[in-house]
């Protein structure tokens, strides 16, 4: 059973509904999505006690105004986009009562991009591919494949009614967005098309965030990457984090729209415990990369990841 | 040629072959059946493409070192596989007129005759080396020299769906409405991607697509069908060259 829980007052700028993405058909050329900052995305939920991989709404820099139709609790977790509730402060990283009537809105965005409001049960749109994740471009997921527009009535899957009890997420755990971050990646696989001091300026340069960013990718502008010979391959995959030079070399990193496949050369790949931090940094932001092994990769990843079951267990959610 | 290494700290990239054939297609095809077949724990899907197959994996449940040595313990056994033969699919297509504008073009620039295009157009078996660009759609190999047409100068901003289309010496087939620059000779009313379906994409790497030539009457005959449910995609069985 399904409940009408949240009307949209105001869209906000690319507001849209997400989940971890739409894994298993990449080899059909179908385009993963889901969100920008998973780590943000699953610990809303858990705070308000859904699964990992429940449907939450993902907005970016100019945050929509929500309003619930009925009582329930929520979360919001990710970009400092001064969030409140009929104009009152609210915490972030933490569960949250809410009234039927009450508004949720945004303000001036203070730190990253992207920040998910989680509500118990999880939105509820009918799943595409395994996948409730919205991808405009192919007009699928979240309901009518599109962004949400001011009127639209999302539901929530029903929860057992318990005792509320507020819940936040550890200070020490909270990602702080650096508005200088150091991007950790693993070279290749085709570093090999690249000159030794190409390299070299890849990883000693900084790069900055251009305004032609989105949910696909970030496009960088820095010192030119010097290839080989050439900057096309044989079109071959593409995956979360990977960093395209083109011919003109300059940087672009692939985020969660991006295509299944691509023909430019793939230097690196971000790693995925710092994918976020690319994707919440505004343009402007300005990056550096380090290479690290794959091995020091797995362990970053595996760590969160045992933190983020953890507090799976503490939620009661398995 | 069979090289290991990692793609990322979640991906393992594996490289069959060093250029597009359909040698390399068919080793890539193996490998992804010993994949399917494996069942490795931690792996979550891989991408065939043209030379390589990258496979995506939680490190959570295995880390690169295991997962690289699984991998290459599949190598030996590449060869010593004999998949049962790839399906032909068959793209039911209106040629020309209003659904192929760029028809006379293509014809004209060969000194062909539209009938002629067609008839080249429509004695192949592609073969699908990859799927990707956006969903549903297949990089096909194997078109004729004869008909191949550099792209318009100046890209249509809304292609439809079904649109027939030869870039280059590629052909291929619009699985979504998009800009593009591609010369339409034809289209067919057989969706490549229909997320509603109970399997959303038609195609996969390896098959192969044969363009069946038909009359503006069939054409509306299937494209009722399609609506309605009822129409059953033709396959055979690839009988080679």
């Amino acid at each position: 059973m399904v409940n009408d829980v949240i009307k949209v007052e105001k869209s906000g700028l690319s507001t849209s509904i997400q989940d971890l993405g739409r894994t298993g058909y990449q080899q059909y050329g179908v385009v993963v999505s889901g969100a920008m900052d998973v780590f943000a995305l699953q610990v809303g939920n858990l705070l308000v006690g859904n699964p990992r991989n429940a449907a939450g709404i993902e907005a970016v820099i100019m945050g929509p105004k929500l309003n619930f139709l009925k009582n329930t609790v929520i979360a919001v977790c990710g970009a400092d986009l001064s969030p409140t509730l009929d104009g009152k402060e609210i915490p972030m990283w933490t569960s949250i009562f809410v009234e039927t009537g009450q508004s949720l809105s945004f303000g001036k965005p203070k730190n990253g991009a992207y920040t998910y409001v989680t509500v118990a049960g999880g939105i509820e749109t009918p799943v595409v591919m395994g996948s409730r994740s919205t991808y405009v471009k192919a007009a699928i997921g979240g309901g009518e494949g599109r962004c949400l527009q001011k009127g639209d009535v999302l539901k929530a899957g029903k929860m057992e009614t318990v005792q509320f009890k507020e819940k936040s997420l550890s200070p020490e755990l909270i990602p702080s967005y650096e508005t200088h971050p150091k991007i950790r990646v693993i070279l290749g696989p085709d570093e090999k098309a690249f000159t030794a001091s190409g390299i070299e300026t890849f990883l000693s340069e900084k790069y900055k965030i251009t305004t032609k960013t989105d949910r696909m990718g970030a496009r960088l502008e820095g010192p030119k990457i010097e290839h080989i010979s050439g900057a096309d391959i044989i079109s071959d995959s593409i995956f979360p984090g990977t960093i395209q030079v083109p011919a003109n070399g300059q940087p672009i990193i692939l985020l969660a729209d991006r295509q299944t496949t691509g023909g430019y050369t793939r230097i690196a790949n971000v790693i995925s415990v710092d994918f976020a931090k690319v994707a919440q940094s505004l343009p402007g932001t300005e990056l550096e990369f380090e290479a690290v092994t794959v091995e020091k990769a797995q362990q970053l990843y595996v760590k969160r990841e045992k933190i983020l079951r953890q507090l799976s267990i503490g939620a009661g959610v398995y | 040629m069979f090289q290991i290494e990692a793609f990322g700290d979640k991906g393992i990239r594996v490289q069959l072959g060093k250029s597009i054939s359909k040698e390399t297609n068919e080793r890539i095809r193996n490998f992804s059946w010993f994949l399917e077949k494996e069942n490795i724990p931690g792996v979550m899907e891989w991408i065939p493409a043209y030379t390589t197959v990258s496979i995506y994996y939680d490190p959570y449940y295995i880390s690169y070192e295991l997962l690289k040595k699984r991998v290459a313990s599949l190598k030996d056994n590449l060869s010593s596989v004999k998949l049962p033969p790839a399906q032909v699919i068959q793209l039911p297509v209106y040629y020309g007129g209003e659904l192929g504008p760029d028809l006379s073009f293509v014809a004209k620039h060969h000194h062909l005759t539209e009938q002629e295009v067609i008839r080249i157009h429509t004695a192949t078996d592609y073969l699908i080396y990859m799927m990707g660009f956006s969903p549903g759609f297949p990089y096909l190999g194997g078109m004729s020299e004869k008909i191949a047409t550099p792209r318009l100068k100046e890209p249509r901003l809304n292609i439809p769906v079904g649109s027939v289309g030869i870039a280059g010496s590629q052909t291929g087939v619009y699985s979504m409405e998009t800009p593009g620059g591609w010369q339409i000779i034809g289209k067919t009313p057989v969706k490549l991607y229909d997320p509603q379906r109970e399997t959303p994409i038609l195609l996969q790497a390896g098959n192969y697509v044969r363009f069946v030539q038909v009359t503006e009457k069939e054409f509306q005959e299937i494209e009722k069908q399609i609506e309605d449910g009822t129409y059953e995609v033709q396959t055979d069985l690839y009988q080679g060259e």
